[in-house]
């Protein structure tokens, strides 16, 4: 089967992308649409003493200028964090009142008081210009170790010492002991820096009302459009589900950053009720850089304990997490649920303990970005496991093999139960591929050339597929983590599946069409995906934590049971035969062992027609499903990175990087090394470019491309990708998932790399030019560097 | 306001715009060809990158009042009838999109380079295509299919033997 | 951005009409800074006048000695030039990498060094190769010429209409490009001309762009990359950001001014 499971099928969607037909939210035009301009702060922390519109109110177009008491006043709801973290005291998190336009006080540059809505941008933004808000400036603080000081500003009144939650996991006094065991202990202090998302298309939306049948409808760049309408209607008052369309159309690239729901979607829906006219807003990137939600920004001390035979005997690590001035839909999760559980990596370790202190700043919300808390876990460990080999005078690679977890399914001491893995086959295979026996080599030619040349590892496991419904219940999630599916085979045959998945880059066009070729024998171009409009498909979860393949397509796979069983139940009534005898095969259902069969298509008319069914049997042939997963999914893998540093300048290229994954089950290669090449490219600008950085006034320092460094095409080499699949034994695809690996397991490599090659473990990311040339300079002189 | 009359895709078209307008607002807005997006406000990113007289430029940074009188193509007016341009067809090929919003500018980049290349008799080695990427910002593909796909296309529109370099 | 009115200019003297004309009239080349500067608001020119058409502001003229460069002449048109090529390549080279493909064919030599902006090629080449400024109303010498950060001799309403190079013996440009927005942290422009030397340095220095005497002295008595060597160069006169440290700039001067020279001797 050419077009099935494992085959390389060129993407169905590029079409309508490369002749420039692709419909993002900002094509779209309604009738009778006005501009909204959000006038924002542009102190990090403020009191608001008072909003004088007269001047803009009286500029040409401006239809009407609002603002966040008119937007309370009508009962618009509070933004909210969809998941609950308890500290260990017990206490619940402390979650600080988040309006969509501020009420009294704005907690960061970029925060929203007002929104003029006009008949053009132009003139929507020369009169947000001219909105002139009043206020009494507060101190600010921008970073989470300095929140945490006694005499820090106090952000929220009900988070005191600006303290969301005081959270850990693991046994603290045996991770103690384990480390009072050891015979050598590994320390670091490591950053995690703080990222922006940076998707191409900036976030946009359009919205309408009607007030004819008091509906609305939301154009916008959304992740997960049902949860939209669910988080809108339900806690955010602007309307119930069933008078509320969500249509995320093609999306532009998310990586996290567009799973939330922003002020400025609620904002605009209000709007249009307001003015009854529809109210577009498209970010232009300098507000993105503003206002999209950061990702990663952590400060950790970690300690390893190794005893004599180099195995671990205890970690333990303290986090502070930066969460920006306001707690976003995912965030809780992010450093305890997402990162803490993970910290046991591929190792067999007994004892593992993890404090985190969320921390509020005065920034712009932080939350999930591409890989959400297992980067920032994945880092600690493999930086640790590298230092210590250093330390230890063990080869990397066989340190790693002597901690690696070599049966399954394994429960490490922060909760996972891993199911399935080969670590060694994935060092094995990476090592192979990255023809380490010739490195020394490599590494003499370099300096032959005035080159530092270093190469560094990183084994990563990640949870993906979230997750079990009832167990992140348990943990605190708002909401349950299934997915759902629809599977409509038309009267002709051909096939229409409606999932709750969102693609915005990841092919699902492609990939879920390829699961109902395999199945059911149609060509591809007989089968179209429709999602993500909250009216066509009728619930879904969306795409986020490399979830699509492990449970979307699997709610797809439920639905497709439904469906088979059905049309093997008419087959048999037609053909005159059992069920149990009724294969699908190349296009026909056929009863196995004889010549009699029926095309596809003559089922699906069969269904229809309803001339002659099974006895009681409904007519039609559509199933739907919903798919709670068992366990989370644990993609593992080995990432080797060679750089090459010129120690004049600290300049630092990488110029060969090997990736060795097990994603399980794989439906498109082609897809699945796309999406490793573009998580990886992510990686190496963490680890070497992109960096947001407010100064200590809290003003955005970073914030276009003038000065956060976006990877581009002369910053990355061409990858070296291997599969070294076992497949998921907890989904019926076995499939693991793919679209944050990159991400996750490329940081450690580089920085490990660099750091071989510089000799010295004392690197921060990112590894810019400057950053590696002072250390290098520590390494020449250590006293006499400043 | 000013009149603007230009030759777009190859039609003749005159709009009253304001001054301020850029290119790509003339184009979104008032030609209503959306397959020029705009992706930053600081001319780094290239995602609306078009040809202006055969030659690439980013329509955000142009006003269309002093491109009065241009040829202007955009990404939908490269294909010739139901033929794709053999970049087009090389992106699909090689998979040099993920989420489509920065492919029209690479596009008509990666057109722009090939003939600028082919002009000059030089071979466009993969690092002559990522030096020359500088201008276009992709986040999801890690720039590794797109390389790919610009060099396979530069194959298949090569008018110099290969003998040449 | 704010309202403006375009004007399109056929000739010098018409162009210097309608800035007289303007309220605050700015003048528009490439537009590849002035259009994104306008974009974020930080520019409200209340005229525009576009230059790019004025005869006599284009194209690459050889004369004795000299080449001259029409201000409104393209960067990829500077860098593709045949005759640019043989007389100053290190110049060629310069304007083929300033931006990226698409800004160099919209910016112009005139638009870039009327901006000044300090981290800015051109700049660099200007008060390296001892060029001559020409303006609709008369000639500045380079060392008269840039006077500190996005600042120029340059009157109210004057134009510059290009720039007279004189040929060297050898030069060359070489930059440590910003990793976030690609211009200049550091680029040095090193010109010999009959035995002197004058070294220019874009990018780096807390003032703009700037000559430095150090190294002149040093590759005047010895044009090889070792002369660079033996030069102290002060931290204290350097930019600094989060890019860059003042020390790092400093050090950058020394490493890419050894890259020019050995370019310039290649």
């Amino acid at each position: 089967m050419s077009e099935g499971i494992g085959a390389r099928v060129a993407r169905k969607e590029d079409k309508r992308f490369i002749t420039g037909k692709g419909k993002y939210t900002d094509d779209i035009r309604m009738e009778n649409q006005a501009y909204a301009a959000f006038v924002r702060s542009p102190h990090a922390h403020a009191r608001v003493t008072g909003i004088d519109a007269s001047a803009a109110e009286a500029m040409d177009g401006v239809v009407a200028v609002l603002n966040g008491a008119q937007l309370t006043g009508d009962g618009i709801g509070n933004i909210i964090c969809g998941w609950a973290i308890t500290s260990k005291d017990g206490s619940p998190m402390n979650m600080g009142a988040w309006s969509a336009l501020a009420t009294e006080k704005v907690r960061y540059v970029g925060d929203a008081v007002a929104v003029v809505i006009a008949d053009s941008q132009a003139q929507a933004r020369l009169a947000a210009e001219a909105v002139d808000v009043s206020y009494e400036v507060l101190p600010a603080v921008a970073m989470a170790d300095k929140a945490m000081e006694g005499n820090a500003p106090q952000i929220h009144d009900n988070a005191p010492g600006n303290m969301v939650y005081d959270w850990e996991i693991g046994d603290e006094a045996a991770t103690d002991a384990g480390l009072a065991a050891a015979t050598h202990i590994t320390e670091l202090e490591i950053t995690n820096n703080r990222l922006s998302p940076n998707p191409m298309e900036p976030r946009s939306a359009v919205a309408t009302f009607d007030a004819s049948e008091d509906h609305y409808t939301l154009y916008t760049t959304s992740q997960n459009p049902h949860v939209a309408r669910l988080v809108l209607s339900a806690f955010y008052n602007v309307a119930p589900e069933h008078k509320l369309r969500v249509i995320a159309p093609d999306v532009g690239g998310g990586f996290g950053s567009k799973i939330y729901i922003y002020p400025e979607e609620i904002t605009c829906l209000w709007a249009s009720m307001k003015t009854g006219r529809s109210v577009k807003w498209t970010s232009d990137r300098s507000e993105a850089f503003l206002t999209d939600a950061h990702g990663r920004d952590h400060i950790s001390t970690a300690k390893m304990g190794f005893d004599a035979n180099g195995k671990i005997t205890g970690f333990k690590v303290d986090t502070i997490a930066n969460f920006g001035a306001y707690m976003s839909l995912f965030s809780s999760a992010v450093p305890t649920y997402l990162y803490a559980t993970l910290l046991s990596g591929q190792y067999n370790i007994s004892n593992v303990y993890c404090g985190v202190k969320g921390i509020y700043t005065n920034t712009v919300p932080v939350d999930a970005y591409r890989g959400a808390g297992r980067p920032e876990a994945c880092y600690l460990i493999e930086r640790m496991l590298e230092t210590a080999a250093r330390e230890l005078n063990i080869d990397p690679a066989e340190l790693r093999r002597r901690n690696f977890i070599q049966s399954f399914p394994h429960e490490t001491p922060v909760i996972m139960t891993y199911d399935a893995g080969d670590f060694d086959g994935n060092l094995d295979k990476a090592q192979a591929a990255a023809n380490l026996a010739g490195f020394p080599a490599r590494k003499a030619e370099a300096a032959a050339r005035g080159k530092l040349r270093g190469i560094g590892y990183s084994c990563y496991i990640e949870a993906c597929g979230i997750a079990p419904s009832a167990a992140v219940g348990s943990l605190g999630a708002g909401v349950g983590l299934w997915e759902s599916a629809e599977v409509r085979v038309n009267p002709v045959g051909t096939i229409e599946v409606l999932t709750g998945s969102h693609s915005h880059g990841q092919g699902h066009e492609t990939t879920f069409a390829q699961i109902v070729a395999e199945r059911f024998g149609v060509p591809i171009d007989n089968v179209s995906i429709v999602h993500g409009d909250t009216d066509k498909v009728q619930f879904g979860m969306g795409t986020y934590g490399s979830r699509s393949g492990a449970v979307g397509m699997s709610a797809i796979v439920k639905a497709m049971d439904k469906v088979e069983a059905k049309v093997k139940k008419i087959a048999a009534h037609t053909l005159e035969a059992s069920e149990d005898d009724i294969v699908i095969e190349g296009g026909e259902v056929k009863v196995a062992g004889t010549d009699k069969s029926m095309a596809w298509h003559e089922v699906g008319l069969s269904a229809y027609m309803a001339h002659n069914l099974p006895e009681g049997m409904e007519p039609g042939l559509k199933e739907g499903a919903f798919y709670d997963p068992v366990n989370f999914t644990f993609p593992s893998g080995t990432y080797i990175a060679e750089v090459e540093v010129d120690p004049d300048t600290g300049v630092t290229e990488v110029v060969q990087f090997t990736a060795a994954d097990d994603f399980g089950t794989i439906i498109n290669p082609m897809i699945v090394e796309g999406q490793v090449h573009g998580g990886v490219a992510q990686g190496i600008g963490q680890a070497m470019l992109e960096q947001v950085i407010y100064d200590d006034d809290g003003q955005l320092v970073t914030g276009s491309y003038m000065d956060y460094t976006m990877p581009r095409a002369s910053d990355v080499p061409f990858y070296t990708i291997e599969h070294n699949t076992t497949v998921c034994p907890n989904n019926p695809l076995g499939i693991k998932g793919c679209g944050e690996a990159g991400a996750i397991g490329a940081p450690p490599a580089v920085i490990n790399a660099i750091t071989d090659a510089i000799g010295t473990n004392d690197l921060q990311m990112p590894a810019t030019p400057q950053a590696v040339w002072n250390a290098l300079q520590m390494v020449k002189a250590p006293m006499a560097a400043e | 306001m000013t009149s603007v009359t230009m030759t777009v895709n190859g039609k003749s078209v005159t709009r009253e715009v304001p001054d301020t307008t850029l290119l790509s607002e003339f184009l979104r807005e008032d030609l209503r060809l959306t397959g020029t997006h705009v992706g930053c406000d600081t001319s780094q990113c290239g995602a609306c990158v078009v040809h202006v007289d055969g030659k690439a430029v980013k329509s955000c940074t142009t006003l269309a009042a002093a491109q009065d009188g241009a040829a202007v193509t955009t990404i939908e007016g490269v294909a010739s009838g139901g033929d794709l341009h053999p970049m087009q067809a090389a992106f699909n090929q090689h998979h040099g999109l993920q989420c489509g919003f920065c492919t029209p500018g690479m596009i008509m980049a990666g057109i722009d380079m090939v003939n600028r290349y082919q002009a000059e008799g030089k071979a466009l080695t993969s690092e002559a295509i990522r030096h020359e990427l500088e201008g276009n910002i992709c986040r999801c593909t890690g720039y590794h299919n797109i390389v790919k796909a610009i060099e396979d296309a530069a194959s298949n529109m090569s008018t110099v033997p290969a003998a040449a370099e | 951005m704010y309202p403006t009115k375009y004007h399109k200019a056929e000739s010098v003297a018409g162009a210097v009409a309608a800035l007289a004309a303007a309220e605050d009239g700015r003048v528009l080349s490439g537009g590849q800074t002035l259009i994104p500067t306008m974009k974020q608001h930080l520019a409200a020119p209340s005229d525009l006048v576009d230059v790019r058409n004025v005869a006599g502001m284009q194209g690459v003229t050889v004369g004795p000695g000299t080449v001259t460069i029409g201000a409104a002449t393209k960067h990829a048109d500077v860098a593709a030039s045949a005759e640019l090529r043989q007389h100053i390549p290190g110049l060629a080279a310069l304007a083929g990498g300033i931006g990226d493909p698409a800004v160099r064919a919209m910016g112009t030599l005139g638009g870039s060094i009327a901006n000044n902006d300090p981290a800015a090629d051109y700049p660099s080449a200007v008060l390296a190769l001892n060029a001559t400024v020409i303006t609709d109303r008369r000639e500045i010498a380079a060392d008269d010429y840039f006077d500190g950060m996005f600042a120029t001799a340059l009157e109210d309403g004057e134009i510059v209409t290009g720039v007279r190079f004189p040929v060297p013996t050898r030069a060359a440009y070489s930059k440590f490009p910003n990793p976030a927005s690609r211009y200049a942290m550091v680029g040095v422009f090193v010109a010999e001309t009959g035995g002197s030397v004058r070294v220019a340095v874009t990018g780096a220095g807390s003032d703009g762009v700037f000559r430095h005497g150090g190294l002149e002295s040093a590759l005047s008595a010895n044009f090889s990359a070792g002369a660079v060597d033996g030069v102290a160069v002060e931290a204290d006169m350097m930019m600094s950001d989060i890019h860059a440290s003042a020390a790092y700039r400093a050090h950058l001067v020394s490493v890419v001014a050894k890259r020019a020279v050995d370019a310039a001797l290649a």
